[in-house]
């Protein structure tokens, strides 16, 4: 008999999704290895063994060693160091880049699905053009008018980011807005502004956060290749993109200048990438 | 068909002015005086006056403007700050090396990354379709400016077996369209593959097999041809994005195109190269779109009658 008072229990849509997602073993890895890289560039005074932009010129292109595991690079600056710190900067214009993108495709999109009319074509037609358009040659035309530099990084990363949310959103809110329970809002009298982000948004968010998690390993990899141009973050910092394009003269006789920088982009973003697709994988009904 | 082909082909109009405005207007946005910043800061005030007037910056804005849409439609750019040539020589000589090394890439990246999407599609859930999707989610995450390092590091420095850069022989092809190709390649097999294995759960897939259809035709006939529809779109947006990825790629390996020609401008302001590489990239876009909705029509009648 208690089973089927188990079974007539109605569990909460983050109870479901919770039981879903734990079955995705890739995904849970790759959020604990996020969790890892986010905790290590937070506490990076504490566990990076040397100051990030410290020189040492007795230890220059000093082979990896107990002393300095990941080697020592041109400056003799400690590798390790430099990438755990590195993860702050490539972290960080991840996570503004996708809450400012986020936000701003968040609210175009309700109000372009809620409103319709011109001001949704107007808003769409605007999407289009950006989405047109590869997000690395957006990010440099950004670049070129505010001049190279991480903070215009983050401008350019998170423009191109409002409109895979903008349409997202602008999708579930034309449905959800036939839905019979906004209906019986609005006929109650609840205000458009009120519909919208109490009753729209909290449907269109699956998608939003998957979105954000694919976007964000998105955005950390054009944020390290602009680095790498030498558009984005400029030495000595400890940016991943630029490191590798440091050490590039270094090739065939420190390896190890390219290769610690390149494993910290590539995980970082294959995680964020596997996370995106295991909560889309829970959080979608059909299954793959 | 005609008729929608001219449709399309006036609709192409409206979006290239308002890009031009666009990258008209960009020189203006600009904090600053353009005039003063493209002539560094040692210029004398005779020299920035030139260059003020080199850019018609002395003149009404509706002046400049027309003067440089008409300049844009007889193929006058004007000259590139950097190196004073006229910019259509300099975009001119570094077109063909992007459009080789785009259009390899695509090719290699098109059959590689259809073929696995379709074998992981019909293997799905066995280990090959698992291999192959570890494999491409791993291509969309790699940076393609280290990749191309390691490709330089192990072919060309440890093996010896290719240049490291340049641009000439097929050699100095093998290594960066591999490079561009790989993101374009996961992104394609994992598209087909959902795609696919989309149409194959549709209910007319289900009646072929139960009527006997042999389950090569199934595939092939049934499967593969709807799927198809969606991957020639993702395809042309692809190409686009290629575009995007050759400024990188293009810079490793020291490659006389347009993407590197467009990142030195950025880096030395040469906003006349910029505004011109800008129209010709979205130029690009617009007729690799218009491409991809025309392949669109002849494939899908219903599009064309409408």
């Amino acid at each position: 008999m208690s089973a089927t008072v188990a079974d007539n229990r109605i569990s909460s849509p983050v109870a479901e999704f919770w039981r879903r997602f734990r079955r995705k073993r890739v995904a849970l890895v790759a959020g604990f290895i996020i969790l890892l890289i986010a905790l290590a560039a937070i506490a990076a005074p504490l566990v990076a063994p040397y100051d990030p932009s410290a020189p040492d010129y007795d230890n220059v292109l000093a082979d990896p060693s107990a002393l300095h595991p990941f080697g020592t690079d041109a400056y003799g600056r400690d590798i390790l160091s430099r990438v755990i710190w590195g993860g702050r900067i490539s972290l960080s214009v991840g996570v503004i880049s996708v809450l400012v993108g986020g936000a701003v495709g968040i609210v175009l999109g309700l109000v372009s699905g809620f409103f319709g009319g011109w001001v949704d074509s107007l808003i769409m037609r605007f999407c289009d053009v950006l989405f047109a358009f590869p997000g690395l040659l957006l990010a440099i035309g950004v670049v070129a008018v505010l001049g190279p530099g991480i903070s215009n990084v983050i401008w350019a990363t998170s423009v191109f980011s409002v409109p895979a949310f903008a349409r997202l959103v602008r999708g579930d809110a034309l449905a959800l807005k036939r839905a019979v329970y906004v209906q019986a809002a609005r006929s109650i009298g609840v205000r458009p502004v009120t519909l919208m982000l109490r009753h729209i948004l909290p449907g269109a968010l699956p998608g939003v956060i998957v979105n954000g998690s694919l976007r964000l390993g998105n955005n950390i990899l054009t944020a390290a290749s602009l680095s790498f141009l030498g558009l984005g973050a400029q030495p000595p910092s400890p940016e991943w993109g630029a490191m590798l394009a440091d050490g590039r003269s270094y090739l065939g006789v420190a390896d190890w200048l390219t290769l610690w920088p390149g494993v910290a982009i590539f995980v970082t973003v294959l995680a964020f990438n596997l996370l995106g697709d295991g909560l889309r994988d829970a959080l979608s009904q059909k299954l793959r | 068909m005609l008729s929608y082909l001219l449709r399309r082909l006036l609709g192409v109009v409206p979006v290239l002015v308002a890009v031009s405005i666009f990258v008209f207007g960009f020189v203006r946005l600009l904090p600053g005086d353009p005039a003063r910043l493209m002539a560094g800061p040692e210029a004398s005030e005779a020299d920035v006056a030139a260059i003020r007037h080199d850019l018609s910056l002395d003149q009404p804005i509706w002046e400049q403007y027309g003067r440089y849409a008409r300049g844009l439609l007889t193929g006058d750019l004007g000259r590139s700050s950097r190196t004073r040539q006229p910019v259509a020589t300099e975009i001119g000589a570094r077109f063909m090396p992007t459009l080789w090394l785009t259009i390899f890439a695509m090719a290699w990246a098109t059959v590689a990354g259809m073929t696995t999407g379709v074998l992981s599609g019909v293997k799905r859930g066995r280990w090959q379709d698992q291999a192959a999707m570890v494999l491409a989610v791993s291509g969309i995450s790699f940076p393609s400016f280290w990749l191309g390092l390691l490709l330089i590091d192990l072919f060309s420095v440890r093996l010896g077996w290719l240049p490291t850069g340049g641009y000439g022989t097929w050699q100095h092809f093998v290594l960066p369209s591999l490079t561009l190709g790989v993101a374009v390649a996961a992104v394609l097999a994992r598209f087909t593959r959902s795609a696919f294995v989309e149409v194959a759960s549709e209910d007319f897939v289900r009646t072929a097999r139960a009527k006997g259809v042999p389950e090569r035709l199934v595939i092939l006939r049934h499967t593969l041809r709807n799927a198809l529809l969606p991957v020639i779109t993702m395809t042309g947006l692809q190409f686009g994005f290629l575009l995007g990825g050759a400024v990188v790629v293009e810079t490793v390996f020291a490659w006389p195109g347009l993407g590197r020609l467009l990142v030195d401008s950025v880096s030395y302001r040469d906003y006349p190269v910029i505004q011109a590489e800008i129209m010709l990239f979205s130029l690009e876009f617009v007729l690799i779109n218009l491409g991809v909705d025309l392949i669109y029509a002849v494939i899908n009648p219903e599009i064309r009658f409408r």
